[in-house]
């Protein structure tokens, strides 16, 4: 396969990937962190630096895909490529909002579950309105919503509940009851879109409460435990259906 | 699970996970590869393949994005009919693509027969590999055609060596195209 070893990028984006692909980026990329350079074509050539998103890697004159899955390009402020690829396993990102279990109190610190390959740690200050004498009250088997401020492959991962501004902003231990259940990732991301139709369409069908983690875990709390679980169903359903049979199972459900 | 003719092979990889210990290397990933045949205990043929599979896996495996992890990938054996080693090949591959980590290159195993007359035959059947004189399985990784893992069994001349070799790339391009077709028809669902 020679054609692939160097495919334009714009030309693939939308399309399948593979590991070991070469993507060629257009020549008004080249080479230039610090510079500027003089353009003598009034081209709509955007300024500012290329972001090499997951699934991609800088090699030489281009960028070396090492994930299977959709390339998708972003244009605004500089561009960035990434690949959209279906994974099952959390590998620890800063920024990223996850659910994590308490499974250890170790001193001042927390340790926390939260799917990837190391437990995350959360001091006890890291809480709205927390001090040394006004200690949250944590237990083993919590499940606690927070972020990642330190998330790298070489040090082990710290989660807090407050962000910059030192507000909770909905993050902290999650209330009593509810139903804690794991997807894929690439589902998460789905139901995270601004608008998305699986969430309306569930919430028509019943009121419910629910919290979403990038690590692959979601809590729903609806008003009896039938409910609940109903509820759950569609969404571990949701991953294998069509919107064609989503809208008729619901449509059987509410027809109940 | 990879099925060329009848022998089929079912792959499951675990990981990034957390490491013993003992286990953990400080900058990269740790592989493991668990082979089990189809009946009895795992002994000493499918320890060396083990070992094989695991060389050929970290060639291509960016293990420095893991480190003090720990991957495991687990073949289990579910038909026999020829060509095992390379089936094996094919099965881990696609098992990395589809847990997504992170691959510098994809592979894909090809089995050769050589006849006691001469001729090249790719992926044998257990009965051609009787008559054979010799088997020879090649690992090619998809960037450049590049030979990963080459091991024979029986023997053969240089010559001889150098066309199977030529054989088994010309066959690893429709292998690279069924893992593309693959893929395609897994995006094309969401």
């Amino acid at each position: 396969m020679a054609a692939e070893r160097g495919m334009a990028a714009e030309a693939l984006v939308g399309q399948v990937v593979l590991p070991g692909d070469l993507l060629l980026l257009p020549a008004h990329y080249d080479e230039d962190a610090e510079g500027e350079r003089l353009r003598l074509s009034a081209g709509t050539a955007p300024q500012g630096r290329l972001l090499c998103g997951p699934g991609l890697r800088r090699s030489g004159a281009g960028l070396l895909v090492t994930k299977c899955g959709l390339l998708r390009h972003r244009p605004g402020g500089g561009g960035a490529y990434w690949v959209d690829s279906q994974q099952k396993r959390y590998v620890p990102v800063k920024g990223d909002h996850v659910i994590g279990i308490v499974t250890a109190k170790a001193g001042d610190v927390f340790r926390l579950d939260v799917g990837g390959s190391e437990p995350a740690s959360l001091s006890y200050l890291a809480f709205e309105g927390a001090t040394k004498r006004n200690r949250p009250n944590v237990q083993v088997g919590d499940l606690i919503y927070g972020q990642f401020v330190v998330a790298n492959k070489d040090m082990e991962p710290e989660m807090v509940c407050i962000d910059s501004s030192g507000k909770s902003s909905g993050m902290g231990i999650i209330g009593q009851d509810g139903f804690l259940f794991k997807v894929s990732l690439g589902l998460i991301r789905k139901l995270l879109a601004p608008k998305c139709e699986i969430i309306q369409e569930l919430s028509q069908l019943y009121p419910f409460e629910m919290v979403l983690g990038m690590n692959g875990r979601i809590w729903v709390k609806a008003k009896t435990v039938q409910q609940t679980l109903i509820v759950v169903n569609i969404l571990e359903a949701c991953e294998h259906m069509t919107a064609q049979q989503r809208k008729q199972a619901l449509a059987k459900l509410s027809g109940n | 699970s990879m099925c060329p003719g009848d022998t089929s092979v079912l792959a499951g990889l675990y990981g990034p996970a957390e490491a013993k210990i003992s286990k953990e290397l400080p900058d990269r990933a740790a592989l493991e590869v668990l082979l089990r045949p189809k009946v009895g205990l795992p002994g000493v043929l499918e320890r060396s393949r083990e070992q094989l599979l695991r060389q050929t896996c970290e060639a291509v495996l960016l293990g420095v994005l893991h480190p003090r992890t720990a991957i495991s990938l687990v073949l289990q054996v579910l038909s026999d009919a020829g060509s095992l080693l390379s089936c094996c090949l094919n099965a881990a591959c696609m098992a990395l693509l589809d847990a997504g980590l992170p691959l510098a290159a994809l592979f894909c195993g090809v089995t050769c027969a050589l006849q006691p007359d001469g001729t090249i035959l790719l992926d044998p059947t257990a009965r051609q590999e009787q008559e054979a004189r010799a088997i020879l399985t090649f690992a090619i990784a998809s960037s450049d055609r590049k030979v990963l893992m080459a091991t024979t069994k029986g023997s053969c001349s240089v010559e001889e060596m150098q066309q199977c070799l030529a054989a088994a790339q010309r066959a690893a391009s429709t292998i690279f195209q069924f893992y593309r077709d693959s893929v395609r028809r897994r995006y094309s669902k969401s």
